[in-house]
């Protein structure tokens, strides 16, 4: 496959199994370059688990997950995926609470990632300028020397994509941006990874289906570790099988 | 942004101005104590005795260990229970360089062998012992074999990813495991004797105040080297990914840092720091036995620096001289008492001092950095601090 065309990501038949319970059954969907993408299903449907395979937190049975078109990522641990530019958000706000929100984007700053660099690092203009940024795409600007754990649930959430951002990754995975955010928090949330996306693909695992309107966007619907319909949210919410899946409940 | 002006220290000392005024309290302990121990007559008020001088050169040894422990366990989150371990081997390997110091002067007058080999009637000296004659070697040996086991331990440990109550299990069973090996007689270490007598060091006899007041500046030293090694990093950007192991390690992966290798030099650097405490603490206590490596002794470095401040260097230099001169007090003076005392400050601490006695200082000086120069509200920042 030719690496400038290839899908950003590409899963092939992933299979997943825990103890015996098929968690993805032959999951099998790609991701365009520069796509923004939702990933909605009942509970149980494999959307966390998809995301710790791409991550590699989980190790699939089965199946390829092919990344720029070169990269098998079914053999690689988390510290390299995140090194070849795929970065994840989870879904409760992970973020280093006893360090300044300064400090959080600063380790997440993309830079030599080995024990002994960091050692002897220090910023340069360049990178401060770089969080300044990010810190401004965020709104947490007058909240930099703050520490994390201080912040409100939305502020962290933002921080946690801030930091994604300062990892310059080319895909990011986003699970439940905006479980427990306010409208308005929803709303800007909602802003903030659409001009995400586009310089960058951007997943976003969601059970908000009004957020998911306001995305705007194609929407992978899986159910039982597969994909059960795809295509925009008016086509996926007028398919019967979608309805029963959802309303069958 | 900070301002340009010169400074006398560099930004990642100056910050501390906790450790600032202790290192300066330590340093001039280091002067003051051997010339009011050597100088000053000994009826005068000011005449420090010469067996002070050496529980304070063991209380500073002390203090070393629970830095190398509050360094692993304060700002990487590992909770070792096995840090005895460490001490207890950088210990021997003084114990053993003081044993062949003792030459033909031991009981049974053998110009190589110590007295227990003879007793045993060993024949030559196992190769492990060979090289401790000498100084430098037994100094280097003071650090590496414990910075070596504590490599080893951690590269197994942090690989598998054993982390939280199973780290500290396994590190209890190193220790008690070594324990048991050190009892046994043809370990070659002294079995359940330890290696003692000891008769001189480098030359200069271990009874005489010169030497002890020696070693007690030695051990001052060590601890400000000690001091300004693990302040240096945990300034660094490397000791504030170590935090942030501590509190999120799986988000840390995901950021594309290998947390085992973290925590693996932390790991290592603490366990040579804790070998070189246990090497300055033997010559002036005069034994090392493999009761060290019992596992209560782990366990009450770390309530040292639990007492003192976990996550601050200072606290933890703080709390084990605390608590060691309180232990000094009580089994001088109430013995049966001491170990619930020891237990009752522990509680208290936990209880009413979460961050320990220096709790009210804010820990991270990164945060009194970004204060100064972007001062959003400061209320808040202490807020989450203290």
């Amino acid at each position: 496959m030719d690496p400038a065309k290839a899908p950003i990501l590409y899963l092939d038949g992933v299979t997943v199994s825990f103890d015996g319970f098929r968690a993805l059954n032959g999951l099998s969907f790609y991701v365009e370059p520069g796509e923004l993408r939702a990933v909605i299903g009942p509970n149980g449907a494999g959307k966390t688990t998809m995301m710790d395979v791409v991550t590699g937190r989980t190790r699939p049975d089965k199946g390829d997950v092919i990344f720029r078109g070169e990269h098998d990522l079914t053999g690689l641990d988390e510290a390299r995926i995140a090194e070849l530019g795929i970065g994840r958000k989870f879904q409760k706000p992970t973020v280093f609470e006893s360090h300044s929100v300064f400090e959080n984007l600063a380790i997440a700053l993309k830079a030599d990632r080995r024990a002994r660099a960091t050692l002897f690092a220090r910023l340069s203009p360049h990178q401060r300028a770089r969080i300044d940024e990010v810190l401004e795409t965020t709104a947490l600007a007058a909240f930099s020397a703050r520490p994390a754990g201080a912040l409100s649930h939305g502020q962290k959430q933002w921080l946690e994509i801030g930091m994604l951002l300062m990892q310059d990754p080319d895909l990011l995975l986003v699970d439940e941006p905006v479980a427990g955010m306010t409208d308005a928090e929803t709303e800007q949330t909602g802003a903030l990874l659409r001009g995400i996306a586009g310089q960058r693909s951007v997943i976003v695992v969601e059970h908000d289906m009004e957020f998911v309107r306001a995305l705007g966007t194609r929407v992978t619907v899986l159910h039982e570790g597969a994909v059960l319909a795809e295509g925009s949210l008016e086509t996926v919410q007028n398919d019967q099988r979608v309805v029963e899946v959802y309303l069958g409940r | 942004m900070t301002d340009r002006r010169p400074r006398l220290l560099p930004d990642w000392l100056a910050r501390d101005r906790g450790g600032l005024v202790l290192l300066v309290l330590v340093a001039g302990a280091a002067v003051l104590v051997p010339v009011a121990n050597l100088a000053v007559p000994a009826d005068s008020a000011f005449h420090v005795p010469s067996w002070v001088v050496s529980l304070l050169g063991k209380y500073l040894s002390f203090a070393l260990l629970a830095l190398s422990v509050d360094l692993v366990w304060g700002f990487a989150g590992i909770l070792s229970l096995g840090h005895g371990a460490f001490f207890a081997l950088g210990g021997y390997a003084m114990g053993m360089y003081l044993m062949r110091q003792i030459g033909s002067r031991g009981v049974y007058g053998h110009p190589v062998l110590p007295d227990f080999m003879v007793f045993l009637d060993w024949k030559e000296l196992p190769w492990y012992w060979i090289g401790f004659d000498s100084f430098p070697f037994a100094a280097l040996m003071a650090l590496l074999v414990p910075g070596l086991l504590a490599f080893v331990f951690g590269w197994f440990a942090f690989r598998s990813r054993v982390t939280g109550v199973y780290l500290s299990i396994i590190s209890q069973a190193m220790t008690f495991a070594l324990m048991l090996a050190f009892f046994r007689n043809d370990m070659g270490f002294g079995g359940n004797n330890g290696l003692t007598d000891f008769k001189d060091m480098l030359g200069f006899p271990l009874q005489s105040d010169a030497t002890r007041a020696g070693l007690f500046a030695a051990s001052a030293v060590a601890l400000i080297g000690g001091y300004l090694l693990c302040r240096f990093i945990v300034a660094s950007k490397l000791g504030r990914i170590l935090v942030a192991i501590r509190d999120a390690e799986s988000r840390i992966r995901f950021l594309g840092y290998r947390p085992e290798h973290y925590k693996l030099f932390a790991f290592t650097v603490s366990g040579a720091l804790a070998g070189l405490a246990g090497a300055l603490y033997v010559p002036q206590v005069g034994i090392i036995n493999p009761g060290e490596f019992a596992p209560a002794n782990s366990i009450e470095i770390v309530i040292w620096v639990a007492i003192g401040g976990r996550g601050s260097l200072y606290g933890a230099v703080l709390g084990a001289i605390l608590v060691n001169y309180a232990k000094t007090y009580f089994t001088g003076a109430l013995p049966d008492l001491w170990l619930f005392v020891l237990g009752g400050m522990f509680v208290a601490v936990t209880l009413f001092l979460p961050k320990g006695i220096v709790g009210r200082v804010p820990t991270f000086a990164s945060l009194a950095r970004f204060r100064a120069g972007r001062r959003p509200d400061p209320g808040l920042a202490r807020g989450a601090d203290g």
